[in-house]
């Protein structure tokens, strides 16, 4: 059984403007010490799915099940929910210094964790647990530094202490939201090294949310591609790379630098978007799709397994199964476009 | 930080030096020394008293000279001048008057504080409910409310109506000291603190509301609520801890501004404080307590300002630590 399951997630923004349709029947499972990336643009719904489940979205409509070490969390009683939070799911946010409270220590802030789920451990235990969390991930004399300001650490530094404190009760779960986004480059590659040390260590199983296709080459095992609120594709990390299908997840693929010839052309997806209020017709990705056809504007394609793979779904109106998809590509980018 | 503290007391000796010289500007300067004189020494002064003042203040020296010794009464001697009106010094006269006035305005404050912060929280946690609509209305109706009414409501409601069936609690009019009697005091006390904290208070209410609102929509609180802390934690630990700094800041001023004399509270209630002594001061022509009180006054507001600062520093470290 998965660790967690989602299945068929909807989330609703009732605004001013109209609805805004976040999420729209979002599936998505992952298992025990794996790592599940969830990569898309902007405004996808990744973080609004994620944190959803987690009961940390308010004023929305939602709908849908997601199952976690058997009980669904979004059917939970708010106490429950909230003892699961912070013990067995640690989450971590894009920009670590909004997220530490700048007024706390960052010593205090873990402890502060710590005892909210285990009334019965001392200050000091705490504490001293808080000290070795940090030099678990790397912190400079964590003895010292257990008692500095958030404004007092360095960008690589918070994301670290967030990191600790995410894992201070070693979850079963650890959501990362974008974890890198804000820091630069060496930086982040340091922060993922301290993900994956502590998720081997620990057996922690990781959503690892970004749009950056490196992050997703290098930390995951599954990976949902998201586009408007929806899953486009699904599949296991090679076959993202290097046998996709959805032409959303071949325009991300073709926005890499280092894709297909050795002249490195970028070709990042033409057109934005669309609004989430008044979405398009038929699939969503059609205004911006290459391979638009009749049919793709009346109707929306579903996901279905490619070439029979249960494990490999695609939400698109190409053939699943055959050269058809093949010939397609060949068709629109021409001969070189090899996939 | 100690830097930081030592430029704000050399920014509020200054501005009260601007005061000084401000003051003495709209009341020494115009004029030659006789009609300075007649003017300090008040509606019915005798042309001997006019002579003494003059004598007195020196006024027929320089411009420059005259400061100096005005300033010098002040900082060297704390000498406020001397009311002929009363017959006694200026010092003397705010002596009498400061207590009531400081009594009524930190007793108000406490009330309004707590009165505030404590609804205006509530409305931003049940933001778009009926007891969010209701709060916001009340906090608007007081906001709008004159003062004077409001107290006059007050002592017909409260005061003159129990009064009316025998029972003499609140007395309605006048003042009582602490030293006399704490139980009168605070009877004495009860509805002008009422009548001067809920006007306030709503004020506290709005702008808790705001801040708190605002606060609650940041990245910290996010993490607070993933870290499975229970909502009231987040609330009060988390949210209104960053909250409560424009808060502390819109008190500072407001208690300093109200230190210098709660005028119309004062008058409906007939308590001789600075706001009160103020008024009566005019009415009398009675110029150097109204010195006084100016200057008081501005002392009270730059020194709350200070100590605004060190609030700020204590609640954010970010302040504090550079
Ligand atoms: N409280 C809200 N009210 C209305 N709309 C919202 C709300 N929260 C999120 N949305 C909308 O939901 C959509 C999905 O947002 P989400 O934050 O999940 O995107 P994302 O995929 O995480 O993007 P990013 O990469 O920018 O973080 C966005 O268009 C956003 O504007
Ligand atoms: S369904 Fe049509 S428009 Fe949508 S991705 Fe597939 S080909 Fe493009
Ligand atoms: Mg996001």
């Amino acid at each position: 059984m998965a660790l967690l399951e989602v299945k068929n997630l909807k989330v609703t923004f009732p605004t001013d403007d109209g609805l805004v349709q976040a999420v729209r029947g979002v599936s998505f499972s992952v298992d025990r010490g794996k790592t599940l990336g969830i990569v898309g643009e902007s405004g996808s719904g990744k973080s609004v799915s994620t944190q959803t489940i987690m009961g940390l979205t308010r004023g929305a409509q939602v709908e849908g099940e997601a199952f976690f070490q058997g009980e669904d969390l979004l059917k939970m009683a708010r106490r429950q929910l909230q003892a699961i939070r912070g013990r067995d799911v640690g989450m971590i946010f894009q920009d670590p210094l909004s997220s530490l409270h700048p007024y706390y220590r960052v010593g205090w802030q873990i402890v502060e964790l710590i005892r909210a789920h285990d009334r019965a451990i001392s200050k000091k235990a705490a504490r001293q647990r808080a000290v070795e969390l940090l030099r678990l991930v790397g912190i400079p004399r964590p003895d010292v530094r257990v008692n500095d300001y958030p404004h007092q650490f360095s960008g690589g530094m918070r994301q670290r202490a967030m990191i600790a404190m995410a894992m201070a009760l070693n979850p079963a779960l650890l959501i990362a939201d974008e974890p890198t986004t804000a820091l630069d480059v060496t930086v982040q590659a340091q922060v993922l090294r301290v993900i994956g040390r502590l998720q081997e260590e620990f057996g922690t199983a990781v959503i690892m949310i970004t749009h950056d296709l490196g992050v997703i080459a290098e930390t995951a095992d599954d990976v949902v591609v998201m586009y408007a609120g929806a899953v486009m594709e699904a599949a296991d990390r090679d076959s993202i790379f290097y046998d996709h299908h959805h032409p959303y997840t071949e325009g991300l693929m073709r926005s890499l630098p280092a894709y297909g010839d050795d002249r490195q052309r970028l070709t990042p997806i033409g057109g934005t978007p669309p609004s989430l209020i008044t979405l398009p017709s038929g699939c969503k990705f059609h205004p911006r799709c290459p391979y638009v056809m009749d049919r793709c504007r009346a109707e929306e394609p579903e996901l279905e397994p490619v070439e029979q793979r249960y494990w490999h779904t695609s939400a698109c109106w190409l053939p699943h199964s055959g050269p058809g998809r093949q010939e397609a590509s060949e068709r629109v980018y021409g001969e070189a476009a090899t996939r | 930080m100690a830097r930081f503290l030592v430029r704000r007391i050399l920014q509020g000796i200054l501005v009260m030096l601007l005061v000084t010289l401000l003051v003495f500007g709209i009341f020494f300067l115009g004029g030659n020394a006789n009609t300075v004189a007649t003017r300090l020494a008040g509606r019915n002064a005798t042309p001997q008293t006019i002579a003494l003042v003059a004598k007195r203040l020196h006024l027929n020296q320089s411009v420059p000279l005259q400061y100096w010794d005005f300033l010098e009464q002040l900082v060297w001697h704390h000498n406020l001048g001397y009311s002929y009106f009363h017959e006694q010094p200026v010092g003397s006269v705010l002596k009498q008057a400061a207590p009531i006035t400081l009594s009524l305005a930190l007793g108000a404050a406490v009330i309004w504080l707590i009165l505030g912060v404590l609804s205006g929280v509530l409305s931003a946690v049940k933001r778009g409910r009926i007891i969010d609509r209701a709060i916001t209305t009340l906090a608007l109706f007081f906001y709008s409310f004159p003062t004077f009414v409001l107290g006059l409501m007050l002592l017909f409601l409260v005061s003159y109506q129990l009064q009316k069936r025998g029972i003499r609690i609140f007395p309605g009019q006048g003042y009582v000291y602490f030293s006399a009697s704490p139980t009168k005091w605070f009877e004495s006390l009860v509805l002008p603190w009422i009548t001067l904290a809920l006007v306030s208070a709503a004020t506290y209410t709005r702008l808790t509301r705001g801040s708190l609102l605002e606060v609650m929509g940041e990245d910290y609180i996010r993490t607070a609520r993933a870290k499975g802390l229970s909502e009231r934690r987040v609330v009060f630990r988390h949210g209104l801890r960053s909250a409560l700094t424009p808060v502390a800041s819109q008190f500072g001023i407001d208690v300093g501004v109200l230190v210098g004399g709660a005028v119309v509270t004062e008058q409906v209630f007939g308590m001789p404080g600075l706001g009160y002594t103020a008024v009566q001061s005019i009415n009398n022509g009675d110029l150097p307590v109204i010195i006084g009180i100016v200057i008081v006054a501005s002392a009270a507001v730059i020194v709350a300002n200070i100590l605004v600062d060190l609030v700020y520093a204590v609640l954010d470290p970010r302040v504090r630590l550079h």
